[in-house]
Formats: structure tokens, C-alpha cells, sequence
């Protein structure tokens, strides 16, 4: 089989178009590359996806954590703690498992019948995980970077007569995502990189439609060699991560446009980590 | 209630619990020999030899970028393989077959390890030696990372200073740098035990049977081995872990913050000068 059939026939494997069978003998380079980056699509999709809603929470959790009532305040720090201070591997088997325990059949409410089992599926139920644990990850460094808005911007906007949400709207929103920016894009780096546990966490992966850790434990478990596809994997994700770096940059050069040049700051990379 | 409590005391249950202590165990042994790792990755980086120069950074440039399962997928078997292979070489010099032949591993007998005539408990404690090693080698990078930052953080003017008196290299390494650098890594070092800890249960993939392992097994219904007469528990079996794992994190702050004024003291830093202040 040349290689031009093996993409044809395993490079959309993961969202299960394609050959259904997959290969148990005399693996080829082509096939380990085709289908651990078949794989990276599960990756994109859940790390492009919590990080686009989480983001919308995480405003929320920050602004909220930072309210002077308590009882805003209170239930935003104990979301945080929660899920910052838990390991995520622990909160995708609680997580699976609660969904598992919801009636199969689905919740009467006002009498609609809410399907329910979906949510013990990978694509959502992982999500909904991602989505949560992001959230509270990128909502304690919004909240930091709320908290280091220069007090000379909020007395400007004061000057202006912005009040109330024009003025979070238009000048401390803004300058909190300047602010929190270089440690969101590593937040974002490793969120990616937290996706790869979601099919080794409860979550099944249905009919070998996994990720791209999925296929690369696949192969090394059948030819008991490590050393081709789990550097293929390293390959892709090492792809991933500058193209997320360089989106980011993008992102950061918009919202430093209006500073003078060398006041600007370049966004610099930390270490990554697990969570 | 009766029920219950001999439910939670059976010999399963006890192993349960004992496998808490290979979490803690796990910690303890795993936080000093990263730190040794970082601290030679770190050393490695700054030395003046150009080859050691590379490997320091290499070593801790490489363990970024990629998802750290993988590593620890990656160098459980490639560690095992890395030993056999190597007791292969010394022991069975007469082998003439390759090594890989096909799908398989193949090392003469007395090259296996553990020896397959080797008892269970062996076994065992050989995976958690592979699970120790390969967690001590990915965070030994991230502290290297961190341990090589602080190193240049120190002030230039204390090794100028000490230059100065007449102290050779390794002198001033080890008698002004590495004193002082502690509080400039502490924050990074702080930052890392936490994620040490919430990275204690993939020791469940490395195939370990620790809490994850158990939490999994006794929840069930019915598992491999056995038919428990309670409904699927596993959902609290998991909360409790959640608990145990918040517990850690709050009793690590309440530690971490303790140790971070302690190293204050007397450093030529922010902290460092309140404490004298508010002692004079």
C-alpha cells in the first residue's frame, strides 16, 4: 500500500471516515505519521474549544473574585481552588463517572426528556472538564492581571466620566488581557497539551477514535518500540505549540498597538506544566 | 452502618489505604532526586565546557513542548528496554540475534529484569523504581529550568564581591551563589511540588497500582478479580481522592509559605530587608 492510500485511508480515522480496521502488522512510517495526526484533530478540537468558552467564564470567575461582595466572591475562590488545586486526571475519572450515573433514559424537566448520554461521551463530557479547568486556570490569572491594572488608567477613565460597564468594557477589560496575556499563551500551550489525557482517563475512546497519545500508546504497545511513534508525537505536538505561539504573538502585538515601542513586551515563554 | 464498617476494613480496603503512602512515598522520594537532577541540569548549563554546556540545555530545553504523558509513556518502556538491553550487552556477549526481531524485545534470560524466576514483590517495587526514575528525570528538567534562572538572579555584584576576596570558581558557586539562590527558585520550586503532586495519580498509567488503581477497583461493581455487593461506587471512591488531593494542595501552601519566609532571611532582597528592619 503506498502512502498516498494510507492518508487516503487514515487520515480522518479519528473522526471515523475511512478504513475502519487499523493496521496490526508491519506498521510503515507512513501509517505511525498518518494516523497520530489523525489523532492531533481530537487535540485541536478540545483544546480550540474550552479555550474559546473558557475564556468567556474566566472573564466572569475574575471579575467576580474580584467583587467586593461575598457572595460572589466567595463561590468564584472556591471554583478556582477547586479546580486549580486538584489534578485534572482525577477530575476527568469524577467527572466521567458522575455522567455515568445519570439515568439512561434522560431527565424529565417540565416535561421535556433531556437526553442524557451523550454527556458519557468523550466529546462532550471531556469538554465540559476542559472547559471548567481552564476556566478557573485562566480566571486566577485574569483576576492577577485585573489586579495590576495601573490605578492612573482607572482615574483616567474616571476623568472621561465612564462609568460602570463602558468603563470595564472599554478600558480595564482591556488592559487586563494586555496584562494577563504572555501567561495566557502558556496557559493555552498547556491546556493543548492536557488534552492527551483525556482518552487515558475513563473516557472511552469509541471505536479507536482516539487522539494522537491514543495512537502513538497504540503503536509502541504492538511493536513494543517506543522510540518512533511517541517522537512523532513530540514532532506534531512541538508543530502545535509555535503555531499557537504564533497566534497568540499575533494577538498580543494587537493589544499592545497603542503603547510606544519600548514599552511593548515581547511575550516570553515559561516552562510548561501538568496540572 | 455495622456493614460499613467492616466494608471499609477488609484486606482490599487496607491495601486501598497503603497505597496512599506509595502516593506520599512516591512524593518523598521523587522531590530530592529531581532536585539533584535539576541541580546537575543546571550546573551542566552553566559550565564552561561547551558539549556539558549543550546537554545541560538540552536537557532542559526538550522536556517543553511536549505533553508530559507522553514522557512518562515514552521513558517507562524505553528505560526498561535501555537496562535489559544494556545487562544484554554484559552479561550474554555471545548473543548473535538481533535485539528487535519483528514485533518483539528479545534479551537473553539472565539479562531479564526483574529475573522472571523473581517474586511478585520484585515485581512491583522494580515498576515503582522505573515510575521514580522517570518522574525524577521530566521534573528534574522543569527544576533545572528553574534552578538555572535563579542562579542568574543571584545579584552580579555578591560574586563580584566574592571575586574580589580572592575565591576561586568553585568557590564562589558554592559558597555565594548556591546559598542565595534558594529564595530567587523558591517560587518556581513552589510552583513545581504543586504540580508534582497533581501529577502523582498518571502513576496509574505507568501501571502502578496505586489510588487511582484501587479507587477503580473497589468502586466497581464487579472488576476483574472480584464482585463487590454494592452498586457502582466508584463516583465517591473519586470524591475522596479529590478531597485527599485539595488536602495536600492546602497543607503544601500553608508549608511553602512557612519555608519562604524562612529563606528571607538575611537575603539581600525586598523580604529579606523588612525582617531586619522589624528585628532592629
Amino acid at each position: 500500500m503506498s502512502c498516498i492510500e494510507t492518508i487516503q485511508n487514515y487520515a480522518l480515522r479519528s473522526l471515523g471516515i475511512g478504513e475502519r480496521l487499523l493496521p496490526r502488522s508491519d506498521f510503515t512510517l507512513c501509517e505511525q505519521f498518518t494516523l497520530i495526526g489523525s489523532g492531533l484533530i481530537w487535540n485541536v478540537y478540545f483544546g480550540a474549544l474550552a479555550l474559546a468558552t473558557g475564556f468567556f467564564l474566566a472573564t466572569g470567575v475574575a471579575v467576580a473574585k474580584n467583587a467586593r461582595q461575598a457572595w460572589l466572591r466567595k463561590p468564584a475562590e472556591w471554583f478556582i481552588f477547586l479546580f486549580r488545586g486538584s489534578p485534572l486526571f482525577i477530575q476527568f475519572f469524577l467527572a466521567y463517572e458522575a455522567f455515568v450515573l445519570l439515568p439512561r433514559t434522560g431527565i424529565e424537566i417540565f416535561g421535556i426528556t433531556a437526553q442524557t448520554s451523550w454527556l458519557t461521551r468523550a466529546w462532550a463530557g471531556a469538554l465540559i472538564v476542559l472547559f471548567l479547568n481552564t476556566a478557573a486556570y485562566s480566571g486566577e490569572i485574569f483576576y492577577g492581571a485585573l489586579r495590576a491594572v495601573p490605578k492612573g488608567d482607572l482615574e483616567a477613565a474616571d476623568a472621561y466620566g465612564l462609568t460602570g460597564f463602558a468603563r470595564f468594557r472599554r478600558v480595564v477589560w482591556p488592559t487586563m488581557l494586555r496584562l494577563a496575556w504572555p501567561a495566557y499563551t502558556n496557559e493555552a500551550i498547556f491546556l493543548f497539551q492536557s488534552t492527551t489525557l483525556v482518552f487515558f482517563s475513563g473516557f472511552p475512546a469509541w471505536q479507536q477514535r482516539g487522539d494522537a497519545l491514543y495512537y502513538a500508546s497504540y503503536f509502541a504497545d504492538k511493536t513494543f518500540n517506543p522510540f518512533i511513534p511517541y517522537p512523532i508525537l513530540a514532532g506534531y505536538f512541538i508543530l502545535l505549540t509555535l503555531v499557537i505561539i504564533s497566534l497568540f504573538g499575533m494577538m498580543n502585538r494587537r493589544l499592545n498597538r497603542h503603547l510606544p515601542q519600548e514599552r511593548r513586551q515581547p511575550i516570553r515563554f515559561r516552562l510548561q506544566v501538568i496540572r | 452502618m455495622r456493614w460499613l464498617a467492616c466494608y471499609l476494613t477488609t484486606g482490599k480496603h487496607m491495601a486501598f489505604y497503603a497505597s496512599f503512602g506509595t502516593v506520599l512515598l512516591l512524593l518523598a522520594i521523587t522531590a530530592p532526586v529531581a532536585l539533584l537532577f535539576g541541580f546537575g541540569g543546571a550546573m551542566a548549563a552553566r559550565s564552561p565546557v561547551a558539549p556539558l554546556r549543550w546537554f545541560g540545555k538540552g536537557y532542559t530545553a526538550i522536556v517543553r513542548g511536549v505533553p508530559d504523558i507522553a514522557f512518562f509513556l515514552f521513558f517507562v518502556i524505553a528505560l526498561d528496554q535501555g537496562f535489559e538491553w544494556l545487562r544484554h550487552q554484559a552479561l550474554c556477549p555471545d548473543w548473535d540475534q538481533p535485539v528487535r526481531q519483528g514485533n518483539d524485545f528479545v534479551v537473553c534470560d539472565i539479562a531479564k529484569l526483574p529475573l522472571s524466576s523473581a517474586p511478585q514483590w520484585v515485581h512491583e517495587t522494580y515498576g515503582f523504581f522505573l515510575a521514580v526514575l522517570t518522574f525524577a528525570i521530566v521534573f528534574g528538567a522543569f527544576a533545572a529550568n528553574v534552578l538555572f534562572g535563579a542562579m542568574r538572579a543571584v545579584p552580579r555584584p555578591q560574586l563580584e564581591t566574592a571575586e574580589a576576596y580572592g575565591m576561586s570558581r568553585r568557590q564562589t558557586f558554592w559558597r555565594i551563589l548556591v546559598p542565595q539562590m534558594w529564595i530567587y527558585a523558591l517560587p518556581g520550586l513552589s510552583n513545581l511540588w504543586m504540580i508534582l503532586i497533581k501529577a502523582t495519580p498518571l502513576l496509574f498509567l505507568l501501571g502502578v497500582e496505586d489510588i487511582v488503581y484501587w479507587a477503580r477497583e473497589l468502586g466497581g461493581m464487579k472488576t476483574q478479580v472480584y464482585e463487590y455487593p454494592h452498586p457502582d461506587w466508584r463516583l465517591y471512591y473519586f470524591l475522596a481522592l479529590l478531597v485527599f488531593y485539595l488536602g495536600l494542595t492546602k497543607v503544601s501552601e500553608a508549608v511553602l509559605s512557612r519555608l519562604t519566609v524562612r529563606l528571607s532571611h538575611g537575603q539581600a532582597t525586598m523580604a529579606g530587608e523588612a525582617q531586619r528592619r522589624a528585628g532592629a
